[in-house]
Parts: structure tokens; sequence; C-alpha cells
């Protein structure tokens, strides 16, 4: 693993130009740097250096210098001369070091990449038709960008087998494998899961799980986002869509408060798959298999997809009417979710003023696996004490709601996405209370509200969350709701301006961030959704870490030391 | 003529009704059937075939006739007919009712009733008496034709005005001013004619068009005498009817459909009906004035009996000059294209008319030259 | 630039002032015309010849030896211009044994004709060669679900082609050979 060690820079000679580059970086991330690509297979920035394609080789030398003396030796033109190493050397293990000289551009280097594709494609099937990688291939890619364009092999190909089940997950087909040995690596470095390796020599080298072992992690999606070509695929998605069709967003995995980036594919409105995406201060370049997973709620059966009263389905605004009506009484407690966005939280403090409400949370906790899966298994906890709508850690359940009601202290309830009987509130509790419950699926408790409205999934709309480490990161809407359906916040701000009967409460999520931080005195002051949606915001998170947080230490995270304040 | 017949005014009023529905049928299937000839025609002359599709049921059956007929379409203007009639009647919201309603009619009712002048024919009675076949032998027939045939106009005009359509419009302007334009020249091309029909030794009478075709027996036809009367006659009568190069009013390719745009199903087929009855019955004056009538060929007399089979021969020998007419109708529309409609205007105020006077003025001096010769004692 | 040169019009003769000589000379042409020999074709009756590379419906051809050669790439899908074509990809099943090695065929393939503007592009960046244009020239239906032609129609109106290939053979062949390990 390569990675600036300092801040320092270093000045090499990249084709003929200075250029300044930190140190400590390797030729390929140099030339990428100022915009010269180098291309590379095995090479990856997130996994340690391998160096067995030799796609990346380069020319590399320095300035010469007399033996016995010392001294700079000059061209005939005052120049220095430049002693080249007679032979190429790979890019991706040769680190920068000051004065450095760099070809990527030479003749020596093109004619490399073609020998090199050539190498590669001896073997490699004609499978483009059938391939899933087909589009997003770097062989693809690199045999038109720097291949010969025709094949001079007429014997026949190499046989391998294809179809192999690797996991439950992946798929492999050892013919397209060029041995790059990312997956390898990754599984020992990333996942520490030591599954797969080689075996047999020359071209009959084939990757193959060890004896009685099987890659089934949690992150062996992964290897198949790494697979330079399409040996590596995913058996959910094989065979579902060619992925020029495929509209990409980004988003953020809700799975855990780890808040992996990911980009959302889909075509016409309907979600293919889930890949990650690239931020060095959250999730490198990975996620998990079972964030990848979680597209299949947005179609799922329980999708409340009409808003109603009493189980009679009315126009949105009629049962906007009727929950307005609810919030009107006294004695009102707000199940306010982890779930929701910041937006959404933001929303509901405002409406928790309005209506001198109780607030109740209820968090939801699992193991922790130390990478990308952490213990605290919603995407926004910490937004809620950023937001200050708690102030208290969350427990794993609202035994203080089921208290509140038993005592009649509570006589409606407010609620956001949450099951209350499944975290330990009593059904003929319930039953007690009138209920108004604001939510993507239905549940055991929702069927219980007399008032039901629908919301949009994370895919739907755009929001922002806050991870474990408090970075601020958002999302964006990839696909369209269902038809009718309006974002939780429109819904808030409709019940909002209805209960305080003030006109033209703006819906735009930049005027909920601006009002908030008005009203607030908040460590989100200074931000908004526009900005985030150009770059992560780690927020200040210090006035927190007095509480006892789950999270264990992981990828990218460092619990704050608990000190009682 | 007729004493062997009752002489009961009824009957002889029913009689004319009579002779009158024969007439129309008669003029209205030539109608319908220029119809189908500029069809075939042009379909002809632009290498194509034409309507061949409709047929009667079970005359297709009948062997080498049935197919010839459906080949040439007989039946197609039967079709046409009654796709008119069967056709949704719609009528634009904006159109001035009445006036809408009317037009047509005005249109049709003239032409229809020129042809009560037209003679065709001649009765050989038994007793050596010869009589015009006609409806009407007016001795002033063909100022009654002049008079009401430029009726027609009105339709037209009243047509384009009631749609309240910019193109209607257009279409019914342009169809009087061209009107107006032509009939002066019209009227002056045929002074000549009867100037000399009128010659003192003459018997007939100038303005009667029986008179006009019997003056051209075993003599010269009118249009070897007239020449120059017969081109401006026959230019004016393309302008009168309407027809390429002369169609302004309708001139599809600058005013949509001309005065007709917004006229639909069985009122446009009146429009039709009546500018195809305009186009037969000028064929038929045009041979009346110019082409001797039912007279065979000039200096000839004719050929056929003085009986029922030379009356036949004679109105069957006029229907032909009339159908070859009324192909060099179709003719003339398939070769030329369209005037502009300024050189419409041209053509008829400085070319026709002039020529028309002159040619006028050279004939009364002929004539009047003729009649000093004739008159002086020998 | 180029030198604008104006040409002096001959003056019009009376005869052509006149113009009636021209329309004589018209009128000859049009009538000579009606003898002519005629060029409609008597459509339903008679059938136009169809040119051997003519671009007729799309369709989907199967290989001599009756196997479906689309293997759902969706190259067509997207190269198409109109986007008529819509291909629901899926896998060969297992029971197919000389086709099972292909992997992928498509499960629905539809081609809208009523978007279809016969371009010829799909056929022309299908990598097996397995959609064509051939000579079917009219389609027509009273509904718009009829005017669009399923997997089944497409390889009724498809038929068989020659293969000059039998690639997936081949391939099949070297996976029975083997490798020497």
């Amino acid at each position: 693993m390569i990675s600036p060690t300092t801040e320092e820079m270093v000045t090499i000679t990249l084709n003929g130009k200075e250029v300044e580059v930190p140190t400590g970086i390797n030729a390929v991330e140099a030339a990428a740097l100022h915009g010269q690509e180098v291309p590379h297979y095995c090479y990856h920035p997130k996994l340690s250096v391998a160096g067995n394609c030799r796609m990346c080789l380069v020319e590399m030398g320095t300035p010469m210098r007399d033996r016995s003396t010392g001294e700079a030796i000059f061209e005939e033109d005052g120049s220095p001369k430049i002693g080249w190493v007679p032979k190429p050397v790979i890019g991706c293990a040769t680190n920068v070091s000051p004065g450095m000289h760099l070809r990527t551009e030479s003749d020596l280097v093109s004619e490399c990449r073609e020998g090199i594709m050539e190498f590669l494609l001896v073997n490699h099937p004609l499978d483009c038709p059938i391939c899933d990688q087909a589009g997003e291939c770097r062989l693809q890619e690199f045999a038109t960008d720097y291949g010969r364009g025709y094949s001079r092999y007429i014997e026949r190909k190499n046989v391998k087998p294809k179809r192999t089940r690797l996991g439950p997950r992946v798929t492999l087909d050892d013919e397209r494998c060029i041995l790059c040995s990312r997956c390898i690596r990754f599984s020992q470095e990333v996942a520490k899961d030591d599954v797969l390796g080689f075996v047999d020599r020359g071209s009959f080298s084939t990757l193959t799980c060890f004896p009685g072992k099987e890659l089934a992690n949690n992150y062996s999606l992964n290897t198949v986002d790494i697979c330079p070509v399409g040996a590596l695929t995913s058996t959910d998605f094989r065979f579902k869509m060619r992925v020029w069709f495929l509209k990409e967003t980004k988003s953020i995995c809700t799975e855990s408060s780890a808040g992996c980036n990911t980009i959302v594919s889909s075509r016409e409105g309907v979600i293919q798959r889930i890949t990650p995406r690239r931020n060095d201060l959250v999730n490198d370049t990975w996620m998990t298999d079972s964030g990848r997973d979680l597209y299949k709620s947005v179609r799922s059966e329980s999708r409340i997809l009409r808003p109603s009263v009493n189980g009679n389905d009315l126009p949105l605004k009629d049962v906007v009417s009727s929950a307005v009506d609810c919030l009107r009484g006294e004695k009102i407690g707000f199940v306010v979710s982890c779930h929701s966005s910041l937006e959404e939280q933001m929303l509901a403090k405002r409406l928790v003023s309005l209506t001198n409400a109780q607030t109740f949370i209820c968090g939801h906790f699992g193991d922790d696996d130390g990478i990308l899966l952490s213990a605290d298994r919603s995407p926004n906890l910490r937004g809620a004490l950023v937001t200050g709508l708690i102030d208290q850690y969350p427990n794993d359940n609202l035994a203080d709601l089921n208290d509140a009601i038993s005592k009649g202290n509570i006589e409606t309830v407010f609620v956001f996405d949450e099951d209350l009987i499944l975290s330990g509130v009593s059904k003929e509790n319930l039953q007690k209370v009138s209920m108004v419950y604001l939510g993507t699926h239905s549940n055991n408790s929702s069927r219980l509200a007399d008032v039901v409205l629908p919301g949009l999934s994370v895919f739907e709309k755009n929001g922002s969350f806050v991870n474990r480490s408090f970075i601020a990161q958002a999302f964006e809407m990839s696909v369209p709701g269902p038809a009718g359906i309006k974002s939780q916040v429109e819904v808030l701000t409709d019940i909002i301006s209805k209960l305080s009967e003030e006109e033209g409460i703006s819906s735009d999520l930049d005027e909920v961030w601006d009002i908030f931080n008005s009203h607030n005195q908040s460590v989100l002051a200074g931000t908004k959704f526009s900005n985030l949606k150009k770059v992560s915001v780690p927020i200040d998170g210090s006035s927190w870490s007095h509480l006892n947080f789950v999270e264990k230490t992981a990828l990218n995270y460092h619990p704050i030391e608990s000190e009682p304040k | 003529m007729i004493d062997w017949l009752p002489d009961n005014i009824w009957f002889s009023v029913g009689l004319k009704v009579f002779f009158a529905l024969v007439m129309v049928g008669a003029v209205m299937t030539m109608a319908g059937y220029s119809v189908l000839a500029e069809r075939k025609v042009s379909a002809w002359m632009q290498g194509r075939v034409g309507p061949n599709r409709t047929v009667l049921p079970f005359i297709e059956y009948i062997p080498f006739f049935g197919p010839l007929l459906k080949k040439l379409g007989i039946f197609q203007p039967l079709a046409d007919g009654l796709k008119f009639l069967f056709k949704e009647e719609i009528v634009p919201g904006h159109v001035n009712k009445f006036y809408y309603y009317l037009a047509p009619l005005i249109a049709l009712v003239p032409a229809l009733t020129t042809m009560t002048v037209l003679p065709f024919g001649q009765l050989y009675w038994s007793d050596g008496s010869v009589s015009t076949l006609a409806l009407a032998d007016l001795e002033v027939g063909i100022l009654f034709v002049f008079a009401v045939s430029s009726l027609g106009v009105y339709g037209i005009a009243l047509a384009g005005w009631s749609s309240n359509n910019k193109y209607s419009f257009l279409g019914g302007i342009r169809s009087s001013a061209q009107m107006i334009s032509y009939e002066l020249a019209m009227g002056l091309s045929l002074l000549p004619v009867f100037l000399w029909v009128s010659v003192p030794g003459a018997q007939e009478s100038g303005l009667s068009i029986s008179g006009i075709a019997n003056s051209q027996e075993g003599a010269a036809w009118l249009f070897m005498v007239q020449p120059i009367s017969a081109l401006i006659f026959l230019i004016a009568l393309f302008a009168e009817t309407n027809r390429l190069p002369f169609d302004m009013p309708e001139s599809e390719t600058d005013l949509v459909g001309g005065f007709h745009t917004e006229y639909g199903s069985f009122k446009f087929g009146i429009f039709f009906v009546a500018e195809y009855a305009h186009i037969v019955i000028g064929s038929a004056l045009f041979v009346l004035l110019f082409l001797g009538g039912w007279h065979f060929l000039p200096f000839m007399q004719d050929p056929w009996p003085s009986n029922w089979v030379g009356s036949l021969l004679g109105v069957g020998w006029f229907l032909g000059k009339t159908f070859f007419l009324i192909f060099f109708f179709i003719w003339i529309r398939w070769t030329l294209p369209r005037f502009r409609y300024d050189q419409v205007m041209q053509l008829g105020w400085t070319k026709l008319l002039p020529l028309a006077l002159a040619n006028l003025i050279v004939y009364v001096l002929i004539v009047t030259l003729i009649d000093q010769t004739a008159s002086l004692p020998l | 630039m180029a030198k604008t040169v104006v040409l002096e019009r001959k003056p019009l003769s009376l005869s052509e002032r006149t113009y009636l000589p021209q329309i004589v000379t018209g009128l000859k042409t049009t009538f000579t015309n009606m003898f002519k020999p005629k060029v409609t074709l008597q459509y339903p009756e008679e059938k136009p010849f169809i040119p051997k590379n003519y671009r007729g419906v799309p369709t989907l051809v199967k290989d001599p030896n009756g196997r479906e050669k689309c293997v759902s790439c969706q190259l067509c899908e997207f190269v198409c211009p109109p986007k008529a074509i819509r291909i629901t990809p899926g896998s060969v099943p297992d029971d197919q044994e000389d086709r099972e090695h292909v992997e992928k065929a498509p499960q629905e393939f539809e081609i809208n004709m009523l978007r279809c503007i016969y371009c010829g592009y799909c056929q022309e960046v299908c990598p097996e060669e397995a959609i064509f244009l051939q000579e079917q020239y009219s389609s027509s239906g009273y509904t718009r679900e009829e005017m669009i032609n399923n997997k089944q129609k497409l390889y009724e109106l498809g038929g068989t082609l020659p293969d000059h290939h039998y690639k997936w053979d081949k391939k099949k062949e070297a996976e029975l050979d083997g490798n020497a390990h």
C-alpha cells in the first residue's frame, strides 16, 4: 500500500516537464496527478504492489554524475545529461525521488504496452458480447488505447474452467483472468480472509479457492469490483444489464454508521446494482456485500404506496390534514429515527418544539466486523445528536415510550420509520394511542397507525447523513419514487406550515439547512446540503465524546477515547 | 308539329319537365364521366393506370366484358358519388351557415340552366320539316348562355366569403376578378361571329345558337373563318370554367383548396359536379359555335339520311365532337402549368381584350366591305 | 471569386411570344405519353422485386442447426437510434447441451416496429450475426401491441441463414479437446 508519508513535495521531470508531486507516491500516481495515464492492471491504490502485470512499464532515469568527481555531467547544449535505465521499469513499484526523470509516452513505452497487451490477449477469450465487464473492462479499454489492433495468434486459445462458483455471490470465469492477483491481495489484506490463490504454472495458471474454502466473506463482491477484466462476476448482477445503459448517481450506504460512499446504477428508474465509490476518509474503495442488496427493498411488497387514514386511501392533502389534527392535541410523543436524513431530523426537531412533544429514539445495533460494518446499524444516529434531536445515546428499545403510554403521559405518537412493537412497545398500548406513521415500508406497528404517510427511500430522495467519524455526506436521488409520493421533507414542511399556519415554507434542502442554522447553535453552522453534495464535510464531534459509542476500531475509524466530563 | 299529341297545357308542361329531367340526367352523367376521364387520362399521361378496381357485384364474372369495364374504371363515378353522399357532414364552426349552404347550389344551378338552350341535334320529320333538338331553342340563346353562366361565379364568391377563411376568400375574389376579365374578351370574340353569320343573305338570326350551328352546314366551320375569335373564345372558356392553366380560385399550391377549402362531403361534391358540368356545357358551346355543331365535316353535306337514323347519327356526331373537346380540356390541364395570378390578369386585360377588339374592328371592316360589295348593283 | 457572366437572352420571335407552338409541343409530349407502357405496380397482386441487400423488417435468425444465435449483448439496443429494441437478457438453461457453454441468451427480445426506422445499425453492430434486416417489408396490425415483435415472432420472421463461422461450435470443440493439463 503506497500512500504519501508526509506532505512534502519533490520535483520530478515527467515527459520532459518539471512537476511537483508528494514524496513517497509511485510513478503511476505521480503521472496520474499530472494528467498522464499509465495503464495498469495489478496495481490498485489501496492494495499492496505486486508488479506482475507489467502493463505500467515506464522509462526512468536520473541526472548523470561523474563517478570519480561526483560532478554533474552536461550535454553539449548545457542541459544535464540523463542516465536512463536501460530497460523500462514498472511504474507501480517505482517511487518518486527528487530529480527523477520519467517517460510515459516514449516509443519504447508504447512498444512495451503493445507487447504486454498482445501477451494478455493471447489466451483471452472473445467473450465480450456475453461478458458482464464489457463497457467497464480495463482490458477492453487498454486494448483499444494501447493494443496493436489485430491478433497475430493463430493457434487455439487455452481452455480453462468457466462458471466456477467461488462463493455464494461470486462466479469465476478463469479464461478471462489475466492473473493480476488483485483479488488474492484484497482477500488477504482488506477482508483478512485468505481463500484465493493461483494453481498451476505458466499459461495454465488458474485462480481458485483453497481446498475446502470458498469466497463467502461479506466483502467478496469487492473482488468483482477490482477485477480489471470479467473474470470475477457478481452472481446477482450476472447477465442482468450491460453497464453502458446504467445511470450512475452518488449515494450513501444505509447499512451501518460506517456510511460507505456508493454509486447506485439504475436504468429507467430501476436500480440494477450498487458499487462502492472511493472516499479515502471513509471506505477507501470498498463496501460490504450486504449493503449492495439494500436496493431490493425499493420494490418490496411491504412498500407503502398510498397515504391512508384508518385504512382508507385518501388524497395526500387530506391525510396530511388528519396528521395535523392528531398533532394539535396534547401529550404527544415523537419517535424519531436514526434512519432519517439530517434534513428530516432538522424538520422533526422543529415539529417537536412546535408541539411541545417528548422525543423517543431507538438504536439499532449488531456485531462490529472491524472493517465497514459497524455495530451501529443505522446510518444517521450521530445526525440525531448533531441536530439536537436527542442528547443521550439511545438504547436498543423504546421501553420508556411504553411506560409513558401505560402511565397515560402520551396519547399521540408520531413515528418515523420505526417498528414500535419490535422495539418493545406492547400492542395494547399502541391501540390506546392515536398514531401517525411516516415511513417507506409497512410493519406490524404501522398497520395499527391511524394516519399513514408514505415516504421515499434513500434511493429516491436527496439528503445527507453523518457517519461514525462525524463526517457529513450527501446522497442524491437515483430513481424516481413511486407515483404520487412526496419526500419526507416535503410532507414534514406541509405539516409544519399547516400546524404553524405559516405560508410558503420551502422544502428545498438548502433552505431547510438555513432555517435550522438560524434557529439553532450547532456544529452544522456554515454548511449546507449543496456543499455536501460536492464533498463530504467532517464536522466537530468532540462535544459528544463522553457518549458511549458502540463502534470499534475499524477501517478509517478510531473511536474517540471516552472521557467523563 | 306534335299534333297527334293531346293539346293539354298540363301535358305539355309535364313533357317539358320530363325532357328537362332527361337533359339534367344526361349532363350530370357526362359530368360524372368527365371526372373519370380526367382521372384516366391524367393517369395515362403520367404512365399510371388510373382507377381500375371498382366493380359492381357479379359484373366482374361476365367473361371479357366484366374485367374490361373494371379495368376502365367504368363504375368509379358511382363509387365516388356514393362516397360523397355517405361522408360525414362537417360544417366548420366559423362559417356563415346560410350562405355557406347556399353557395354550392348557386354554383350548380346556372350550370344546369344553361343547358336548356343548348341544341344538340336536328329532328327530321316525315313531312320533310326539320326542327332543332333543344329544350328551348331561344332566338337569343347565346345571350342567355352568357347571362346565366356568369351567375355561377356568385356561387364561388359566396363560398369564399361565407367560409370565413382567408384562403377561401382569396379564392372567391380571384374567381370574380377572373370572371370579369375574361367575360369581356369572350363576349367581344363572339361579336365577329354574329356579324359574319348575319351577313345579308343569311336567313338565320345571328343570336340563335342553332342558327350559328346550321350556318356551318356544307360551308367552312367558323373556326376556319374566324381563327382569332375561336382562339380567344377557347382561352376565355378555360378561364371561365376555372380550368388549368386558369384555376386561380382553387390553386391548391397557394390557397390550400381555394374557395372550397372549408367544404366537405356532398357540398363539395356539388361544386365538383358544377365544375365539370361547366366543362361539358362549355365544350358543347364551342362545338356549336366553331366546330359545326352536329354537321359532319366542313364543306360537306351531312352524309346521313333525313330521317330518325340521321337524327341519331347527328346527335352522336355532336356528342363525339363534345367528347373530343372535353378530352382537350383534360389534355391541356395535364400539359400546362398554372399561371400566376398577375399573369392571368395581364393576359386577360392587356393581351386578349385588345386582340378581341382589334379582331372585331377587322371583321367589322371586312363584313362592311363584303356588305358594300354585295349591295352594289352588279 | 467566381466571375458573374450575364448572358444576353435571345429576343423571342413572334411565334414564340404567342407561346402557341410551345403549347402544341407540350400537348404532343403528353399525348405520346398516353401510349407508353405504364409503370404502376398493381401492388397486392404484383410484388415488387426485392434486391439482395434490401433493408426490411429486422429479424432474428437461427444458425443452420436451428440454434438461436443472439447472445443478448444488447449492442443493438444501445446503437438503435429510435430506441426500438428492448432486450431482457438471460442465461442459457443448463439442459441445452449444445448451447449451454454460450451461457447468455435473450429471455425476451422486442422490436417495436412503430419506432423502427429500418436503418440497419442493429445488423451492422451485431457481433454474433444474429439480427438481419431481411426482405420482409410489409407489417401491419390493428393495435400498438401487435406492432411490437417479440422474440418468437422475430425468429419466425427470421428463419435460418447460413453461418460462416460456427464460433461457439469451435469453442465447444476446444473445450472438449481440453488443455494438456
